[in-house]
């Protein structure tokens, strides 16, 4: 299926090497998909995309260069290789930059590809778009839907480098989420977000989705501002997944190198408790980042980042993996976010290891303080250099080892390396969000955290 | 290279795009509309001193839709080729069946008002641009012993639109954008702090080649100014916002709300408030696609609506929504313009151009000296809102206390805290220092340039969200 993207990516290389290029690389991707969106039980738009581009890095000497295009014609593949090789006369040149040494590998990982995206025709689509609508609608707080939403794309990648690399794989996603609005008989109104992510639409509990989005909305009616205070906080699945996210991004070797991690050269002390596992999986056949190999064509692998408190390593590419030195290899964490740029260093699926309580138990051991379910401007703020932030948050009062009135517009204030190493436990079980990357998280009790409110 | 963007230049043949028009429709159908585009872009930045990621790209491709009722079908290609467009076509029609419209003969195009572009971006050496950054870096680097770490950024993007739908509209746009952008990180012990700038238009080259390097040294600035910064208070005071990039908190809390898909939908708190008084009476806001040069400016919009400037707050009360053609019809009304998309690959939604607040006559001083203790949020980091309920939560990237009437402290740290209505009503000056500056704006998964700006504001009484938590 991927054969002719394969010649694609091949032809694109050796277009770059023929413009000039000292080494090159290829990469070819071409996908299609649909997104239903409902509004009131209706269609209110249906899109059907397909794509197909391909993007080339070229080095000349140490400099590097991109260019990407989607005119794929004989002359088209030339004028893009020949952008790369310009692009790369431009840049500085660095001793480091180069294709992997070790490219063309790859791992198997099951399950990428679901039938249910192709199998499923446009109508059972959509239905199951009103169906998570009808199951949000269902509350009767409930006063409106804003967006009902169901995505899916099947895509095929292949790359061709002048190190050996050369392969391709296909694979499936979707998702689809709802954004509800409850109202009380005051005039409070909060909104609820209830989403998931598959391989296909057969997985989705579209029931599910629709309950999350009228929950998270009707749990939040009549909050008010908790009092300004020092207290523990459980963190729900989605928000640990957001400040993980935003943890694995600072664990990438570029910002440790470029001295934009607040975990600059703490490998091998205890960063976290006890309580902290984080490995970085690109094998995980559920992960919506896995595959055969990373974006530079590195093979995809296991990467234990925190075991048990500890940091064990940096995420690499091939460029950090080089700039690191002493024997250091490439843990297949190049990322692409497309044929539109080229690779960085990058989180694949980060899986944070689940602990033995469910949330009553981490609630029970919270005693008092706060539970937050969303947080608001994550990436606004906090401080990447320092770790230090500050960040909008909505919730739950936590009372007597339970769940008690609704809270919003309050902010939690801490930094990262403090708050790593205030982790009391992890719950269970963990799910899959697509916040923050994409991360398998369960919630977190957090023993310390400045809450600011009145 | 200049002359050619005086006239209206088409992808694609009219006699094409009304084939393609008249395909869309074959199955059904009430609006159809092709969009033609061919986009390319060059950047490249700095980091560590040294140029690096310089990339280049090109696209060209088309969207079409079919309207029928309340329901928007939608497909993409690349490539500008009869048989992609049809293909395209058919796709979007695949799923309908129904009454459909005749289309009407499409208008000529006529020439569009573009904005001034003197250097085209394209024809500047790329090793000018490299030279741009590595100046940029020395004036931050020269900044201070503190400076720890550069980086800068160019960009430059040519999107070339054409227009054509069922009722006969069919026009054309150039758009060439270019911005600088300098990111700097000090130290000072165990203190990191950031100071950012940006400098961005609808223009040329001609932008950047007077002086626009200092963005360097002004970014430091901010940085080595908040080494020496306490934690921010908490609690509700008087805000004064900064002119420029401070009005993103207006795009934020107000503009959003005014766009006619959230409020058909009942998520907006700005539902059913046009003629209803929702600021001071003195407050005067636009949405402003015409402003000349800035970056949210075009001839048309992405729907072939010649741009307008639009007052969407006059008198204190809210005098007009932000639509498209789509909830226009829904309502009976007119587009205002503000049908933008990303690109081909992507549906127009109802979306802000440049929106601002009218600058009124109180000198930027004159804000300050009348607070006895208060806050002045200079920059933000960025923001949400949550349009149905209008809570918000904004990160204050560089900011102060005002004590006595006068600046002292800077403050890090802080967030700003509070309901959109609230804080609207809560406006009581602004000041005549008017600055616009430029950001992209997110929505739906679409990304697009905006323009936001404002002179001084002042907010009544707002909650600071500080770290000094007590």
């Amino acid at each position: 299926m991927s054969g002719d993207l394969e010649t694609l990516a091949a032809g694109a290389l050796d277009a770059a090497l023929a413009a000039g290029a000292g080494d090159a690389e290829a990469y070819a991707q071409d996908g299609d998909g649909i997104e239903v969106r409902v509004y009131e039980g209706e269609v209110e738009a249906l899109t059907e995309a397909a794509e197909r581009g391909v993007g080339v890095r070229a080095w000349i000497d140490g400099r590097s260069g991109y260019a990407y295009g989607t005119d794929l014609s004989d002359e088209g593949v030339r004028a893009i290789a020949a952008g790369a090789v310009e692009a790369a006369r431009v840049a500085d040149p660095d001793e480091f930059a180069g294709p992997p040494a070790d490219a063309g590998g790859a791992v198997d990982v099951e399950g990428l590809l679901d039938s249910s995206v192709a199998g499923w025709g446009t109508e059972s689509k959509v239905e199951l778009a009103q169906e998570v609508e009808r199951a949000a609608r269902a509350d009767e707080r409930v006063v409106a839907i804003e967006d009902t939403v169901y995505a899916d794309e099947a895509q095929r990648v292949a790359i061709a480098s002048s190190s050996g690399a050369r392969g391709g794989y296909e694979s499936t996603s979707c998702y689809a989420y709802a954004r509800a609005i409850a109202a009380d008989d005051g005039d409070d109104r909060q909104t609820g977000l209830g989403f998931e992510v598959a391989r296909g639409p057969g997985r989705l509990d579209a029931g599910a989705i629709g309950r999350e989005a009228a929950d998270r909305a009707t749990s939040l009616l009549g909050a008010t501002k908790p009092q300004s205070r020092t207290c523990p906080v459980v963190l729900d699945e989605t928000v640990a997944a957001s400040f993980i996210g935003f943890i694995g991004g600072v664990l990438c070797a570029d910002a440790v190198q470029r001295g934009r991690s607040p975990f600059a050269g703490r490998l091998g002390d205890e960063i976290a408790t006890e309580a902290l596992t984080l490995t970085d999986d690109g094998l995980d056949p559920q992960g919506p980042a896995s595959a055969p190999f990373d974006g530079e064509g590195t093979p995809r692998s296991r990467t234990p980042l925190i075991d048990a408190g500890t940091l064990r390593t940096y995420l690499h590419d091939s460029y950090t993996a080089r700039r690191q030195g002493g024997g250091q290899g490439s843990t297949g964490n190049a990322a692409r976010s497309g044929y539109r740029s080229p690779p960085t260093v990058s989180t694949s699926n980060l899986l944070i290891a689940e602990g033995e309580r469910e949330l009553d138990g981490l609630l029970a051991e919270a005693g008092d303080g706060v539970y937050v379910t969303d947080v608001a401007g994550l990436h606004s703020g906090v401080n990447p250099v320092s770790g230090t932030f500050s960040v909008g948050a909505s919730g739950r009062r936590i009372e007597g080892g339970e769940l008690a009135a609704a809270h919003t517009e309050f902010t939690i204030a801490s930094d990262l390396p403090k708050m790593l190493a205030a982790v009391r436990a992890a719950g269970r079980p963990a799910r899959w969000v697509p916040f923050g990357g994409s991360v398998k998280a369960p919630a977190l009790l957090i023993g310390e955290m400045a809450v600011g409110g009145t | 290279m200049p002359d050619e963007r005086n006239n209206a230049v088409s992808l694609i043949d009219p006699a094409l795009a009304e084939r393609v028009i008249s395909r869309a429709l074959e199955n059904g159908g009430d609006f159809a509309e092709v969009f033609c585009e061919e986009r390319s872009g060059f950047s490249l930045s700095i980091d560590e001193s040294r140029v690096e990621r310089a990339q280049r790209g090109a696209e060209r491709g088309a969207g079409v839709r079919v309207v029928s009722g309340d329901t928007t079908y939608f497909s993409h290609v690349d490539g500008l080729a009869e048989p992609d467009l049809l293909r395209a076509a058919e796709a979007a029609a695949a799923a309908l069946s129904g009454e459909r419209a005749e289309p009407r003969a499409l208008a000529t195009a006529e020439a569009p008002e573009l904005q001034e572009v003197e250097v085209a971006p394209e024809v500047v050496p790329a090793e000018r641009k490299a030279e741009l950054l590595r100046e940029l870096d020395e004036r931050a680097r020269a900044a201070g012993d503190e400076v720890a770490q550069a980086q800068g950024s160019y960009a430059e993007g040519r999107r070339r639109v054409q227009v054509a739908s069922s009722e006969g509209v069919h026009a054309t746009d150039d758009r060439t954008r270019v911005r600088l952008g300098a990111q700097v990180v000090a130290r000072r012990g165990d203190v990191v702090e950031t100071g950012f700038e940006t400098l961005g238009a609808h223009r040329g080259f001609e932008l950047l080649e007077n002086g626009a390097v200092e963005l360097g040294a002004q970014a430091a600035e901010s940085a080595l100014t908040l080494l020496g910064a306490d934690p921010a208070p908490a609690g509700s005071m008087p805000v004064v916002v900064g002119k420029g990039f401070g009005g993103v908190l207006f795009h934020e809390m107000t503009g959003h709300g005014l766009e006619s898909d959230a409020v058909q939908k009942g998520a907006s708190v700005y539902a059913g408030k046009v003629g209803e008084r929702v600021a001071a009476e003195h407050l005067v806001a636009y949405d402003d696609g015409r402003l000349p040069g800035a970056w949210g400016t075009g001839a048309i919009d992405d729907e072939g609506a010649p741009s307008q400037k639009t007052a969407v707050i006059e008198g204190g009360k809210v005098t007009s929504y932000l639509y498209d053609v789509v909830r226009a019809r829904k309502d009976g009304a007119e587009s205002t313009a503000n049908g933008r998309r990303e690109s081909f690959r992507h549906l127009p939604i109802p979306r802000m151009t440049n929106t601002y607040i009218a600058p009124e006559d109180a000198g930027p001083d004159d804000l300050i000296s009348e607070v006895e203790r208060g806050f002045y949020a200079v920059s933000f980091a960025g923001g949400q809102v949550d349009p149905a309920t209008g809570d918000f939560v904004f990160g204050v990237s560089e900011g102060y206390m005002i004590e006595g009437g006068k600046v002292t402290k800077p403050c890090r740290g802080a967030t700003l805290i509070g309901n959109c209505l609230d804080a609207l009503a809560g406006i009581d000056a602004v000041a005549n220092d008017f600055e616009m500056k430029t950001g992209f704006c997110g929505k739906d998964g679409q990304r697009v340039p905006v323009g936001t700006g404002q002179g001084h504001v002042r907010i009544g009484e707002l909650t600071v969200g500080g770290t000094a938590v007590g």
